[in-house]
Order: C-alpha cells, then structure tokens, then sequence
C-alpha cells in the first residue's frame, strides 16, 4: 500500500458531465454584462476562447482540481483585456460606462461580475433578455437553449427539428433584436419582470415538452432538454422576484412528469403505456420535490393551468399502481383545465379520463362530443385512444383500424414500434426476428 | 526503442467548428485523455510532452528577420507535441491513427528521431 503506483499521464480525468456547456452560459451571460448585449458576439468569442485555452492545456496537463474556476479565470482575463484594449473602439454595458473607463474600478468591477453568488442572476437576465417581444416564441427557446444552456448551434438545431443553417440565421436575427436593449434585461426591479416572466416560464415549459413529448428519435438529447428546463425553473426559484407561486406550480409539474423519465425513456408515453409504466421505477425524491412544490404554489389567488397540470400529475404520482388512481379527481381538474385553457388535446385527455373512471363506451362518447376533433387528426395518440377504447369494447376490427392509422401518424421509431406490437395483437401472428 | 516526435497539427476552422459546440469540445477533450493515458499505460509514451501557443516568432534570414508566424502562410498549426517510443515507423504510425484530432479535421506529422550511433 505505501508504494505510489506510477501514472505518467495520469486516469483520465473526471469531469462533471456536460460541465462546458453548463460553464458556457454561465460564462456568456457573464461576460454579456459586462460588454452589454449588443456585443453579446464578442462576449460568445471571449468564452469561446476560454475553452480553448482549456482544450488545449487539459489535453496535456490534465483536468485541474477546479476546472469551472480555471475557466472563469480565463474568461475573466480574457473579457479584461478586451475591456482595456477597446475602450475607446466600443461602447461596452451603457450602466457600468463610467466604472469601466477608470482604470481604478475596472478591475473590480470585472471581479465583482464574475463573483459566484451574483452569477445565477445574471443567468437570469440573460433568460428574461431571451424573450424579448420581437423574437417570436420558438426562437426565444431555441436563444435559451443556445446561450443560457449552452449548447451549440447544431445541437440546438438538432432540438428543434431545424437545419444548422437556418437555425443559425433566425438566431442571428434574434440577436439582433436583442441587441437594441444594449443591456441585460433589469430584474431588480427597475424593468417589468412581472409582464416578462410569463414568456419566461412558458418558455421553459415548452423546452421540458420538446424534450418530453419531442418527435425526434434522438432520445438522449430529449432527456438533456428536460434536464435543463428542471434547472431554468430552479433559477426562477433561486430569485424572491421570480418564485411566484405560478413558478412553484412549474416547477411541480415538471418535477412529476421528470420522475417518471426512466420510465418513459423506453416507453413512446402513449395511454397504454402509461397506464403499464412499472411505477416502482418512478423516482421518489422528484416527487417529493412535485408535492413540495405544489404546497407552495398553492400560497396565491391566482389558478393556471400550471396549478392545474400540476395537480393532476400530482395525483397520477400518489397512485403507486395505476388501479388506485384516483379518476374522480382527474376528471374534475380536467373540468377546470378544459375552462382556463381549452384546446382538442386537453378534451381528449378527459375523455380518456371519463373512460378511465365509467368505462370505454363513455369515453368514445365523450370523444364524439370533442368541439375541434378535426384539429385531432394528425395526432397519434387520438387514434390510439380511440383503438383502445374500442378493443376494451370488443371490437378488434375497429380497434386495429384505429391503430393502423396511428402507425401512419407515428413520430418515432418507439412509437412505431408500441403500435406494430398493438396490431399484430389483432392480426394473424406474423414472425418476428 | 526508437523514438518518435508527434506533431499535432490542427486547421483553425476545424477547431473553431469544434469550439461551436461546448459539448462537443468536451467529449473531444475526453477523448484526448483517455488517448493518452492508453498510450501511456502501454509503455509507448516516453514524454507526453507540451501544447503550444499559437501565437509566436519566426526569426530568420541573414538580417535575422522577425515576423510574425508561424502559421501567416500556413491553414494549420502545430497546436503541441510528445514523444512516442515504437517499434518502427510504421508501428509509431499505426499509434498515431488513434489520435482523436484526426476526427477533428487535423492530423499527426510522426517523425522519427535520428538516433545517435548508427
């Protein structure tokens, strides 16, 4: 035991898991304070250049016992010596202009910016910069995605379904828009977060349904947008200003639907699937979490839909077998859902519900009585709730029916695969490899 | 054993492609490590060696001449190097495959160092 055992290169070194990306928006939004966001290209090529110091001494030298240090130290020498040299060729953030031009409090102040505990606020404001009015809506996310997340150009394209190229020049015109407000969105108060912070929980609701109900077959990116929506809705947390109780009822509903990803990752979350999720395998602490932060949602006036989704994830959580569900109390928050926010898809939800609780021939009813079922018919998953119902009625010709156009409507190879198992119920054995 | 010198040579827009992607720039980095710590856990890594800084001099001529270089004419640069012990050159080569910049739009110079005694 006393011999040291030799390492001329050393283990390959641990590193936290997507650790540059994570740095990366940290860093951008940082150094985005300071230049102001008009330079928010200059800012991305600071931290840029910052990995690649990185890349290149790491390689060689292994990964230092503090590496997000190392990489804030760099950009922070980085984003000072640019400061310095273009003093007079740039105007940098309109609000810290005179501390940057005095030699005295630039250093300081690029310290001060790049201090630990302010670096979640500014995070923050670089979110609420993200969905400026001008920017329509999937861009915002894809601009969250990009520089508050940190993922690349291709990645986020790849998120979105979208080519590089493309997603390359509506970002480019986002950051345009951006870049007439000069500074970072002004969450102390002095702005209207509270007009704003509607865009910004929507937006991260959508980013955990891109990664949730997503269309694309690439599973492992899907499961990264949901992670990073969890951590966007715990920056809202971190901030009194941003953790309405609105936020608290995300971040619930976001927490129960997360619990049941290790379920879902090999599941295409189809009604049948759902309902046969080993539940055991949900995780207990985000559920916990779910209920925590249900309780503190429940502290304001104010009922959104996110309270609402929220509650019912939340009852689905507290059934440990589907059978002890308590349908009752679906149905009536899928009332309360179908008043704040009616739409096809949250009618075909109750009717499954209603099936759910009296029985197939109520829900094919309540189907029938869907306002815009016509909007229905490029949805997979009305089809096979139509199928199933029929097959528990004792129709399998209806039933497989129902299922074959699904297939045709499918998204992804899982979802394919669910519903080829489903017919070939129906029809005669056929072989499989 | 022979000894070898790698050269690591990059294209800057490769690089700058890579850097597009932190995630990317990771798992490349990941792989740079895990490289060399086979190599080395085989025996063939005499000295893992230094990067390089790609700004520098060039000095030369008879007037001494310093420019700015190395990389002025050049689209790629010697980004670092090590020094590989192997059996022959082709071994040093077939070593030298394995180097994750290959994905990264560079390559490997492998040149044998000139022994002392003949």
């Amino acid at each position: 035991m006393a011999e040291s055992r030799e390492h001329p290169v050393g283990e390959p070194d641990e590193l936290a898991e997507h650790l540059f990306r994570r740095e990366a928006g940290r860093l951008v939004a940082v150094v985005t304070r300071l230049f102001g966001i008009h330079n928010l290209a200059l800012a991305e090529d600071v931290v840029q250049d910052a990995f690649c110091r990185a890349l290149e001494t790491w390689k060689f030298h292994g990964v230092p016992q503090n590496p997000s240090a190392w990489l804030t130290t760099a950009a922070k020498h980085r984003a000072r010596d640019i400061l310095r040299r273009e003093a007079t060729a740039r105007k940098f953030a309109p609000d810290l202009r005179m501390l940057l031009e005095s030699e005295w409090t630039l250093g300081p102040t690029v310290d001060d910016a790049f201090y630990e505990d302010g670096i979640t606020d500014i995070q923050l404001r670089m979110m609420f910069s993200c969905v400026h009015p001008q920017v329509p809506e999937e861009t915002q996310l894809a601009m969250i995605l990009h520089l508050v997340c940190g993922f690349g150009m291709d990645e986020t394209a790849a998120a979105f379904l979208k080519n590089p190229a493309a997603m390359q020049k509506r970002l480019r015109r986002a950051k345009t828009a951006l870049a007439g407000s000069k500074q970072l969105f002004d969450i102390s108060g002095a702005e209207d977060v509270a007009g704003r912070l509607p865009a910004v929980t929507r937006a991260i609701y959508l980013l955990f349904n891109e990664g949730y109900h997503g269309a694309s077959a690439q599973s492992a990116v899907r499961a990264d947008l949901c992670t990073e929506a969890l951590r966007l809705v715990s920056l809202l947390l971190d901030n009194p200003l941003t953790a309405t109780p609105t936020t608290h009822a995300l971040a619930a509903l976001l927490n129960f639907l997360a619990a049941r990803l290790p379920e879902r990752m090999d599941a295409a979350g189809d009604l049948t699937l759902f309902m046969e999720q080993d539940r055991s395998r949900w995780n207990g602490a985000l559920i916990a979490k779910g209920h925590r932060q249900l309780a503190l949602a429940a502290s304001g006036t104010e009922v959104t839909a996110y309270h609402v989704e929220a509650a019912i994830a939340g009852v689905h959580a507290a059934a440990r077998r589907v059978e002890e569900t308590d349908w009752d109390a679906i149905v009536s928050l899928y009332n309360t859902l179908m008043r704040i926010q009616p739409s096809p898809v949250v009618a075909l939800n109750r009717a499954v519900a209603i099936a759910l609780r009296d029985g197939p021939a109520r829900g094919l009813e309540e189907i029938g009585r869907i306002a815009d079922r016509r909007r229905l018919l490029r949805y997979p998953f009305y089809f096979t709730a139509l199928g199933e119902f029929e097959h528990r009625l004792g129709h399998p010709r209806e039933a497989k029916k129902h299922f074959e156009t699904a297939l045709g409507l499918a998204r992804n190879p899982t979802e394919r695969r669910f519903l080829q198992g489903r017919i070939q119920h129906f029809g005669p054995v056929s072989q499989q490899p | 054993m022979p000894e070898f010198v790698f050269l690591y040579r990059r294209t800057q827009e490769a690089y700058y492609e890579m850097f597009n992607s932190p995630e990317r720039a990771q798992q490349s980095m990941m792989k740079w490590r895990a490289w060399f710590k086979e190599l080395g856990d085989k025996g063939y890594l005499k000295n893992i060696g230094q990067p390089l800084e790609d700004a520098g001099k060039v000095v030369g001529g008879k007037r001494k001449t310093i420019t700015d270089g190395p990389y002025a004419e050049t689209k790629d640069v010697i980004g670092g190097f090590s020094i590989v012990e192997a059996k022959d050159l082709d071994q040093a080569a077939q070593l030298a495959s394995g180097c994750p910049i290959t994905e990264a739009g560079g390559s490997v110079e492998v040149r044998p160092v000139r022994p002392l005694n003949i």
